[in-house]
């Protein structure tokens, strides 16, 4: 939702970033503030995923120009970690199993490590799962998957709910959800949808990387960005999204590169 | 005549010199005893240490062994309960404690059942005496081997279990070996026998307790375990090697699996300097065995697993996982032979060697051995060798762990696979304890 007295909490400027030297991103602008949900929508290959890795702090991406700033600091001095810890969150569209290690362990760790690192209190074993069971119920999860290993034989759509209770629990400033509707039966994404909006507040910012307009249904976006060839081309409304769905990308990028020639 | 006074010469000299320096062992009242030992003593003639041009010890350099003065122990420790019970382990109600190899009566506790003999040698000697004649000694193969040689040569006290026919013993049997001495080697022995129908767990633990003032330096571990499951019998065997960083452990276990029977074992290898386990599982008809192993070392430590399944008659099945975690400049070695004589038809064996690299300086040298004699057999294996996955490493490190944190977890989650292997929680959750203590510091 946009709000007239909102901070800004992302600002990104001029981004350029490579993989394995071949430029992905290619002059990047973005700005987020408070209490904002943005679609970023866009042809497969377009950069999408990598803007979202490279504002997570994925180490395989050289930022080779351009400036983003988190709430005031430079999110490119940050390690992945520290951007987790200022608050940044990514929910990936291929969660990592991790067997040997309980889901109910792994949450508690992570929470209790940003907990420590923002000067607050800690849970220990029993504290956290009546508090993470609460946070469970909002997703339609069963306590199961607290016992279970972390992602390890979970379905796409459990593991996708696993990857909103993280943001649940770590109660990020800016989630980045990439993909997160790939692989989601309509029941999944509904109950998703639903958990992502329960999150979203005036203080915090949500990100969705997505290549269909259905998750759109369920998730009103304030803004629609249409990503090519490693830039915005076209910003929007969540109307934009709608003529997305009918019209195919095509049409965004001639009209892009008609204005760019007038220019 | 000449070769064998240049093997005289050789590096098994230093068995000379431990056995001439030892107290003269007490003449058994069995004779058969005195008997094994005379043949391991003329054996040890023979006999040089290892060196690695030898194929079984070609990755495991022993020299350091040489350069070691040890004596035999000759002054017993004096423990008390409080220095030991942090090693006790909760489930395991039957205790037998050895202090330098030497049996520890009052560290003991009494048998958990009036129909499972669990005691040392002497006593167990009063009641089964043809029994254990038939057995000790029987199944461990010294022909080549000079440490379990050895071992037997100075033969004197035992870890004895033995459960009857149709007996199931449910709560696990705690071995508990503990290091006290510098510059000595003390020679640990155990004999498991498990009657038809019978079912046993025993824990074989390998530790060390530093005296206060002790001295620097080393000590050297010679162990020899001989397990015999008769038909139809299950023995889950859990070995515990936590010594500590200046031990050399060197240790031999075999085992006779008898039709239809069950045996499985997991092996901890985390303490020691220099470490090496030589595990022989023969198969009888029907006969199953699960050999699972992890060996996990950091600094300068070498673990060296070898182990040899040998189907001698068919419809065998086995199992086997080893996983070794090396960080720092260690180095573990993993060696694991299935051998299928040409009578096993229908023999279905699997062998999984897994391997984590935490540095650029660690090694690891793993090698699956198949020999395979029979024509209808199911024989698979696999060896892996890799380092933490990067995306997995970013994945944690997203929800804000260290760099340290994250792959320590990850490196405890590629442990536990065969710490939860252990059907002991006690024992499960100290080895998961000392796992993420082990990885937290070596990166």
């Amino acid at each position: 939702m946009i709000y007239q007295d909102s901070n800004t909490i992302l600002e990104v400027q001029g981004l350029r970033a490579c993989v394995n030297g071949k430029e992905i991103l290619k002059g990047l602008d973005f700005t987020v503030r408070s209490g904002e949900v943005h679609a970023i929508m866009g042809p497969n290959g377009s950069g999408k995923s990598t803007f979202a890795k490279v504002l997570a702090g994925h180490t395989a991406y050289e930022v080779t120009a351009g400036t983003a700033v988190f709430e005031g600091r430079n999110l490119f001095e940050l390690a992945p970690e520290e951007r987790a810890r200022a608050g940044v969150f990514l929910g990936f569209q291929y969660p990592i199993e991790i067997p040997g290690v309980a889901n109910s362990q792994f949450l508690r760790l992570t929470y209790n490590t940003l907990q420590a690192q923002r000067g607050k209190e800690e849970l220990d074993p029993l504290e956290f799962d009546d508090f993470v069971r609460e946070k469970m119920k909002m997703l339609d999860m069963s306590p199961d998957f607290l016992d279970r290993s972390v992602n390890e034989g979970f379905s796409g759509g459990e593991k996708k709910r696993n990857e909103i209770l993280q943001m649940a629990l770590l109660e990020p400033k800016l989630g980045i959800l990439d993909e997160t509707d790939s692989g989601l039966d309509i029941d999944a994404l509904g109950i998703v949808a639903n958990g992502v909006n329960q999150l979203a507040n005036k203080d915090n910012a949500t990100v969705l990387v997505t290549h269909y307009q259905r998750l759109l249904n369920y998730i009103v976006p304030d803004f629609v960005h249409v990503m090519d060839a490693g830039q915005i081309i076209k910003t929007g409304g969540k109307e934009l999204a709608l003529e997305l769905e009918n019209r195919g990308y095509d049409w965004v990028g001639t009209e892009y590169r008609e204005a760019m020639t007038t220019v | 005549m000449n070769t064998l006074t240049t093997i005289r010469r050789s590096p098994a000299g230093c068995f000379r010199t431990l056995l001439t320096g030892l107290p003269p062992l007490q003449t058994s009242p069995s004779s058969w005893i005195n008997t094994l030992r005379a043949e391991e003593i003329d054996r040890l003639d023979m006999l040089t240490l290892p060196t690695k041009r030898d194929e079984d010890w070609r990755f495991t350099d022993i020299s350091p062994l040489t350069k070691l003065t040890l004596a035999p122990v000759s002054n017993v420790t004096s423990l008390d309960v409080t220095d030991i019970e942090h090693f006790y382990i909760a489930e395991a109600t039957t205790r037998q404690v050895f202090v330098d190899g030497v049996y520890a009566p009052h560290l003991s506790s009494a048998e958990a059942s009036t129909e499972v003999l669990a005691s040392n040698l002497p006593a167990a000697l009063t009641t089964h005496a043809k029994l254990i004649e038939a057995h000790l000694g029987r199944h461990l193969s010294c022909d080549d081997n000079a440490f379990a040689a050895l071992n037997t040569a100075v033969l004197d006290d035992a870890a004895v279990i033995l459960v009857p026919r149709n007996v199931t013993l449910s709560e696990p049997v705690h071995l508990l070996f503990i290091a006290t001495q510098k510059e000595v080697m003390n020679t640990p022995r155990c004999l498991v026998i498990a009657e038809s129908g019978s079912e046993v767990t025993v824990i074989e633990d390998y530790v060390e307790l530093s005296q206060p003032h002790s001295q620097e330096g080393a000590h050297l571990t010679n162990a020899a375990t001989e397990i015999v499951l008769k038909d139809n019998a299950r023995v889950n065997h859990i070995r515990v090697q936590r010594e500590g960083s200046n031990a050399f452990h060197l240790a031999n276990c075999a085992v006779s699996i008898g039709r239809s029977s069950h045996y499985q074992s997991v092996s901890v290898a985390l303490g020691a300097q220099i470490s090496r386990y030589n595990l022989n599982a023969l198969l009888a008809e029907g006969a199953e065995c699960t050999v699972d192993g992890l060996a996990l070392i950091a600094a300068n430590q070498l673990a060296d697993t070898h182990t040899c399944i040998d189907h001698s008659q068919p419809h065998g099945v086995s199992r086997q996982l080893h996983k070794c975690i090396v960080g720092g400049s260690a180095h573990a070695v993993f060696n694991g032979r299935i051998l299928v004589r040409q009578d096993a038809q229908h023999i279905d064996s699997v062998q999984s060697s897994r391997n984590l690299l935490l540095t650029s300086k660690a090694q690891i040298d793993t090698k699956p051995q198949l020999e395979i004699f029979a024509d209808d057999v199911k024989c698979a294996h696999g060896a892996t060798i890799g380092q933490l996955d990067h995306e997995e490493v970013f994945y944690l490190k997203s929800r804000g762990l260290s760099d340290n944190a994250a792959r320590n977890l990850l490196t405890y989650a590629f442990a536990t696979e065969i710490i939860n292997r252990i059907p002991i929680a006690s024992l499960k959750h100290q080895l998961e304890q000392r796992a993420f203590e082990q990885t937290r510091d070596q990166l």
